[in-house]
């Protein structure tokens, strides 16, 4: 057994004498007996950090999917993260601190926040970010919530085209608020808004890409928003910024976004990075947390978290949102991620990525039996059908050193309107900047091996 | 008493030098500046134009920041030099339970066989992380006597509303409609507006002159429509709701369940299981009690543990044990769906268990008995200078009022909090919970020596005296900061929330 106390037994004895007690036991005696353990909590007795870190060192051992190359994407990306990012995002005054309450004294992460901000509403087009949400997938939520309080309506429109775990949550938080939910099917990888009644609705949702990676035009849903006075809601993939339209330039309302990409390693699955922005219009409701600048007694410069009228901690039942902490560490990571790479060096990883999911593209079809989900333009990541089963395939590249990519099935379950018929077997693939040719090219000919097995 | 006077426990190097402010990123940026470097690919640099249709790309070049990496290290090192933490020093903020994070901990967060996989590889290929959180759950299920749980949430709101999706799901299952959720007056303010965001409305139950739950105002505003209670225990004024068990009888006679919202957790674990006083519902904030670093506001984790009857509604897919000693993923039958886009923040998961593996039965008991042992010391120690709300045992944290010094002297709760900065330490929660007068909430968690618990009773001994003496100088506290107190009223006036905005 080990623990991180300081006190002596003398010193525990000295304060409990201090207190007029004599044991630690008297600390809890107005508590009744029936309600204390007897006997101790049913786990195992602690060990010291040398022998804990031999179990942990299993643990890691035990995940082979950390030591493949990497073509998985769907919203978890193999972006670089370099050492000095790293470092300053390990380093302890930001990883030890609390919510920012005193700002006198918490000037880093708040001026930190601050320049993330300027970062996510730079990458969005939209002119009022936030501090950051849990990830994409609630800050779906959290945006569905603004649509239903900006318009009073709770019919929510959600092109399939949007990551299917991020429709599974929204699903789920629906309970609660009521809000209905319809889902609207892909044709050819394309949202197929033909046959949807977006009467009444408080939201339009689209990708951008979507999550099989193609480039939709997202003016036909804008008209549509118009159309019938709904706000358009447009999930992004930030790396995007580097070459693609913003939100702001598509006339979105509010921009949600998977920040992941942006120095956080793939973590399996979290903890991970909600970016979030909206029009100057939808302030009031804006959910969680957001750092402004003003000045102090002396006249200057200075950061504080701002509009807290909003907030849970104030409105409490009339809140925006329940958000209390947020993902700060994994924000001002971003900050120091986006620094790193530049004006220059997001627009490379965007063409990098963009250049080497295309090349792997062109070279699968040539394999026998994949064919290709969509011929509609893609981004960076792209589906295709093969002719096994995507699961098989996944776990034969394993075994060839590769991560070939997430089955669309395992995702969505086994039918989902964004796919046309049997989703079995389609794989979906991303390239990163982190992929050489040389990868790319092994990659395929492993994959040509595997689906002639 | 023994004189536990010693140097230490406090911050004492802030700001290193001087106080001038410290440019954005984008005031020190040079055009043409770089400092990234990426892989040489060698694929074929093809033309983009020929990949993406000119709908799509953008005419304009989305500005970041041009620095060197030489500058984007002073930057950054700089701003974190103008941050207090738990690694700098002491931090009593009451509720928040900000106690030392172990090193180990990062440590095996840091692993690449746990932070370089991705979340949707298949069981078969993560055999370790599946393993790694299974064992969790059930470290936590222990914990709260509880008999299952769920880790998705990412913190301890998003626990506090998937709790109340379970509650809900339960009552239809059974067919019931029930409106309203009952809150005390000193909750959390996450706790009302996770009840509105469930569908439910609140009923404030207000607090008693012992500032707990008076279970006779409770008992009348019980009926058929109650879907349940959230109560914090100890509750936010750190005292233990002594007639917890006649509160759950009260609530479960009428069909009611009751929340247990874990953001106290520290003064009870190893020591009392919520399950046992009656708890349907437990989140636990994995951030407080089992000392994942808080990030300057997350990334937190807020795992939610229920009773049997909740179990087959847990969001989901969960891990599981196969029966061949494999891992893998299953749904619970009635599940409410999925509460995070993926696992929930693996990485805090990671920690949470490392900390809770070190400490095993004993080392979590003995948490929570020295976590109580310094609030009580402190309450009393202080108590010479600064008045309890309530004379009486508290639990991990102890609500002191400056109602005296502020009727005497005008100086406020809110004086002696930012006197504090001046004096190295972190203030307390102020004004918190709203049903004490000029509250100060301090939260001295076991990890903290009594020596530092001495250093601070003297430098709140020093502000009171400062209050009688020198008022005015309170008032301006503090000046010693990187900044002094700051305009917040203009912050909200005329926003500027990015350094674009005008």
């Amino acid at each position: 057994m080990a623990d991180y106390i300081p006190h002596t037994e003398a010193e525990v004895s000295e304060m409990l004498d201090f207190l007029g007690m004599s044991s630690l036991e008297d600390l809890f005696a107005h508590i009744p007996a029936a309600l204390k353990l007897s006997q101790g909590l049913d786990i195992p007795a602690g060990v010291t950090e040398p022998d804990a870190s031999v179990l942990f060192n299993g643990y890691a051992a035990r995940n082979d999917a950390a030591g493949l190359l990497c073509f998985a994407g769907a919203g978890a990306y193999d972006h670089e993260v370099p050492p000095v990012v790293r470092a300053l995002g390990s380093r302890s005054e930001f990883v030890t601190a609390y919510t920012p309450y005193q700002p006198e004294v918490a000037q880093g992460v708040l001026q930190a926040v601050f320049e993330f901000q300027t970062l996510v509403s730079r990458i969005s087009g939209l002119p009022i970010p936030n501090a950051s949400l849990y990830d994409a997938a609630t800050g779906m939520v959290e945006a569905l919530n603004m649509a239903a309080g900006t318009t009073g309506r709770s019919k929510m429109i959600i092109s399939s085209g949007i990551h299917p775990h991020w429709r599974q949550t929204a699903q789920t938080f629906a309970r609660g608020t009521g809000h209905e939910i319809v889902e609207v099917p892909l044709v050819n990888g394309i949202t197929d808004w033909s046959q949807v009644d977006c009467g009444n609705a408080a939201a339009i949702v689209v990708g951008y890409p979507n999550y099989f990676g193609v480039l939709e035009d997202i003016s036909v849903a804008r008209s549509l928003a118009d159309q019938h006075g709904a706000l358009l809601i447009l999930g992004a993939d930030p790396i995007g910024a580097g070459l693609l339209k913003t939100a702001g330039q598509w006339g979105a309302d509010i921009f949600i976004g998977e920040g992941q990409p942006f120095g956080t390693a793939l973590s399996f699955g979290g903890p991970y990075l909600g970016l979030f922005a909206c029009t100057e219009d939808l302030i009031r409701r804006l959910p969680g947390r957001i750092v402004g600048e003003t000045v102090d007694t002396e006249g200057r410069r200075a950061f504080v978290t701002t509009l807290r009228a909003r907030e849970q901690d104030i409105r409490r039942e009339k809140a925006t949102s329940n958000i209390c902490s947020n993902q700060t560490l994994m924000a001002v990571t971003a900050a120091i991620q986006l620094g790193w790479l530049g004006t220059e060096g997001l627009r490379e990883v965007a063409a990098a990525c963009v250049r080497g999911a295309h090349f792997l593209y062109e070279q699968l079809l040539e394999v026998p039996g994949v064919t290709p989900v969509s011929d509609a333009a893609f981004f960076r990541e792209f589906a295709v059908r093969l002719p096994i089963s995507a699961e098989q395939a996944i776990v034969e590249m394993a075994k060839r050193g590769f991560l070939a990519g997430v089955s669309v099935q395992q995702l969505c379950g086994e039918t989902d309107p964004s796919v046309e018929g049997d989703l079995s077997k389609v794989l979906l693939l991303t390239v990163t900047e982190r992929r050489t040719r040389d990868e790319i090219e092994n990659f395929v000919s492993a994959l040509r091996e595997v689906v002639s097995l | 008493m023994k004189n536990f006077a010693a140097p230490g426990g406090k911050a004492s190097s802030i700001p290193l030098v001087g106080r001038e402010v410290e440019p954005t990123l984008f005031e020190m940026s040079v055009p043409g500046r770089t400092s990234f470097q990426l892989r040489t690919t060698g694929v074929p640099k093809t033309d983009l134009t020929e990949l993406i249709p000119s709908e799509h790309l953008s005419s304009q070049v989305v500005p970041i920041a041009e620095v060197s990496e030489r500058d984007l290290v002073a930057h950054f090192t700089r701003l974190s030099h103008r941050q207090f933490s738990v690694d700098l020093g002491m931090y009593p903020l009451g509720s928040c339970t900000m106690k030392y994070n172990p090193k180990f901990c990062d440590a095996v967060a840091a692993m690449t066989g746990l932070n370089g996989v991705h979340p949707a590889a298949p069981a078969s290929l993560t055999q370790g992380w599946i393993e790694l959180l299974w064992t969790l759950e059930q470290r936590l299920v222990a914990i709260t006597g509880m008999a299952g749980a769920t880790l998705q949430p990412a913190a301890g709101a998003a626990g506090e509303l998937t709790g109340l999706l379970l509650i809900r799901a339960y009552h239809e299952s059974r067919g019931e409609k029930r409106t309203r959720i009952l809150i005390p007056d000193s909750a959390h303010g996450t706790n009302p507006a996770s009840v509105t965001l469930g569908g439910y409305e609140v009923t404030t139950v207000p607090s008693n002159d012992r500032g707990l739950v008076d279970l006779a105002v409770l008992k009348e505003s019980l009926g058929p429509d109650v879907a349940g209670i959230m109560l914090t225990n100890p509750n936010t004024v750190g005292l233990f709701e002594e007639e917890i068990q006649e509160i759950a009888a009260a609530v479960h006679d009428c069909g009611g369940l009751l929340y247990y919202d874990g953001a106290n957790l520290n003064a009870i674990v190893g020591v009392m299981r919520p399950g046992d006083m009656g708890f349907d519902v437990v989140h636990m904030n994995l951030h407080k009690t089992f000392a994942t670093p808080h990030g300057g506001g997350g990334p937190g984790a807020g795992p939610v543990a229920v009773s049997e009857r909740l179990v087959p509604f847990l969001p989901g897919p969960r891990p599981t044990r196969n029966a061949d000693g494999t891992f893998g993923w299953v749904a619970a039958p009635a599940s409410i769906g999925r509460v995070h886009g993926w696992h929930g923040n693996a990485l805090v998961l990671a920690r949470a268990l490392a900390y809770i593996t070190v400490h095993g039965s004993e080392g979590l008991r003995r948490v929570a008995q020295h976590a109580v042992l310094n609030a009580n010391w402190l309450r009393v120690r202080m108590s010479k200078f600064l008045p309890a709300a309530y004379d009486r045992v508290c639990m991990h944290e102890c609500t002191l009022t400056a109602t005296g010094i502020k009727s005497k002297f005008g100086v406020k709760g809110l004086d002696i909090a930012k006197g504090l900065l001046e004096e190295g330490f972190h203030s307390p929660t102020v004004y918190f919970p709203l049903i004490v007068d000029e509250a100060l909430m301090f939260e001295p968690t076991e990890t903290e020596s009594v020596q530092t618990l001495e250093a601070l009773a003297l430098a709140v001994e020093r502000l009171v005296i400062r209050a009688e003496t020198d008022a005015d100088s309170l008032h301006a506290a503090p000046r010693t900061t990187p900044v002094s107190r700051v305009d917040e009223a203009r912050a909200a006036r005329s926003l500027k929330a990015t350094a674009d905005a005008s």
